[in-house]
């Protein structure tokens, strides 16, 4: 079930020029890519075309050479850069983890969220811990492709290890495809298979 | 312990208020019609212990004329905000949701209905309607739901560009669902706010248009009827039939105003931590 991009061009607004020209890419379930490009250069753009968030001004995208589903669960999560935006306000954590699926009890722990937490308001929990609901709820609602859109940049090295620790293994387990959008490259190396620089617009 | 005093105080406040008002309504609904009957006996009578607020030339006392005359106005005031309060939920979300189109039609009503003075319109359908409490209820109703719709389209057309509504929508979510899950519980604290200020305006509007002879029949004891018969025995020396029955109203109109002031401060998320 491979995900691609073919010739994709985005622009946000008529007169703006392109933010992404002719991108063509292609990952295969189970694999980890890791998107690298230097900040402003259209990653979570394209991020969010592929997660069905935007629609490209020409070219496609295909999983398993078809169209996104338009309803139901998109089989293509992403996980934002901004966990504050992402989440309800209103919300307790415990619904924004059950919007999407079950709580698990072994993800909870292995992700390191605290039971008390479920009861809590996001604007009582820091952006790391929230970005730790986020990831788990993108787990949580069995999506065959993970996008992370630079979801370790505001978290220690020891957090950072542990989620990804545990996306990297959930990910085997399933057999999920998994981007890495990232602008460090050491981070990109010591996880992906492959890296795809944006930029250069080559596999390195 | 202080951010939770004064968020304490303006619930005991608002509670005080709502009693006063709750007071009023039911002391209006109940008292027998004899404490207001015409005694030709008593007729203009000036303030006293036993008429406190006076008695008019009929000899009805002002006093319980009012009491009952505040809690017309309130019923009044309360079947038409609410429905109008209604009417601006739905229209406004229609057209914050609906195609451009909606949309159109919808701001071209708003600004149609703000367009003319809202007194014109009210003693307009109300006339239409065939006078009466029917007329002047959907008079009121059709007037007032204009500035809540903007407000509630406004507000619909933020939250719909949230990521967490995108979030939602590719967690495979329905439209219905975000409406009630994501956007409702942010539209209630607007919604119960927008619905208490609209009364004090239903209130004086329902009182203007039974002043100027459009609204409620002559019987009926209503603050505007006993207003516009004031105004023939003013020049007679008779001050107390119109003092005491407009001071009434309003300090009721400025008291349920305050009420909404407040109880906006307490349900704004963002206000209340200050
Ligand atoms: N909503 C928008 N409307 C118009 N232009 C936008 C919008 N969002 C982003 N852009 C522009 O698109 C370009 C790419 O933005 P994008 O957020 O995809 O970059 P990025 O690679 O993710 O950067 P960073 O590493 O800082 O997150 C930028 O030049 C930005 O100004
Ligand atoms: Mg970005």
């Amino acid at each position: 079930m491979p995900l691609e991009a073919k010739n994709l061009s985005f622009r946000y607004e008529r007169g703006l020029p392109l933010v992404l020209e002719n991108i063509d890419f292609k990952i295969e379930a189970g694999e980890v890519l890791a998107l690298f490009a230097p900040s402003g250069y259209g990653k979570t753009t394209l991020a969010k075309l592929l997660a069905g968030y935007l629609r490209p001004c020409s070219g496609e995208i295909l999983l398993n050479g078809a169209p996104l589903p338009e309803k139901g669960v998109c089989p293509v999560q992403l996980i934002s850069q901004h966990p504050e935006k992402a989440i309800n306000p209103r919300w307790r954590l415990k619904k924004v983890l059950e919007e999407s699926g079950e709580l698990r009890e072994d993800m909870l722990s292995a992700f390191g969220i605290e039971k008390a937490w479920l009861e809590r308001f996001p604007r009582e929990l820091s952006g790391g811990e929230l970005q730790r609901f986020c990831v788990a709820r993108a787990l949580l609602s069995g999506a065959e492709y993970l996008i992370c859109d630079e979801i370790s940049t505001m978290l220690d090295v020891i957090t950072q290890a542990q989620i990804w620790s545990v996306v990297l293994s959930e990910a085997r387990k399933r057999n999920m495809g998994i981007i890495a959008v990232t602008h460090n490259m050491h981070l990109a190396r010591r996880i992906a298979h492959r890296v795809f620089d944006l930029e250069k617009r080559e596999y390195i | 312990m202080k951010k939770l005093n004064r968020r304490a105080k303006t619930l005991l406040l608002c509670l005080c208020l709502g009693l006063l008002l709750l007071l009023v309504y039911i002391s209006g609904l109940l008292i027998p019609e004899e404490a207001y009957a015409p005694d030709f006996m008593a007729a203009r009578l000036s303030p006293s212990l036993r008429h406190p607020f006076g008695t008019d030339t009929l000899g009805r006392d002002l006093f319980w004329r009012t009491v009952k005359g505040l809690s017309v106005s309130l019923t009044v005031g309360i079947a038409a905000s609410c429905i109008s309060a209604v009417a601006a939920l739905f229209i406004g979300i229609a057209a914050a949701v609906g195609s451009k189109r909606v949309d159109g039609l919808i701001s071209w009503i708003i600004d149609l209905v703000m367009g003319v003075p809202h007194t014109v319109l009210i003693i307009l359908i109300s006339f239409v309607m065939g006078r009466g409490l029917k007329g002047l209820l959907v008079g009121i109703a059709c007037t007032h739901w204009c500035s809540l719709a903007r407000l509630i389209r406004s507000e619909v057309m933020q939250l719909r560009a949230k990521d967490y509504v995108a979030v939602s929508r590719r967690l495979g979510k329905s439209g219905g669902w975000i409406l009630v899950n994501h956007l409702l519980p942010h539209l209630l604290p607007q919604f119960i706010v927008g619905l208490i200020l609209m009364f004090p305006h239903a209130i004086l509007h329902e009182a203007a248009v039974s002043f100027l002879g459009f609204g409620l029949p002559p019987e009926q004891p209503a603050i505007g009827i006993i207003l516009s018969e004031s105004m023939k025995y003013l020049s007679a020396g008779l001050w107390w039939p119109a003092v005491f029955p407009g001071l009434t109203l309003v300090l009721i109109v400025f008291l349920i105003d305050k009420l909404g002031d407040n109880l906006r401060r307490v349900l704004d998320p963002y206000s209340a931590q200050e």
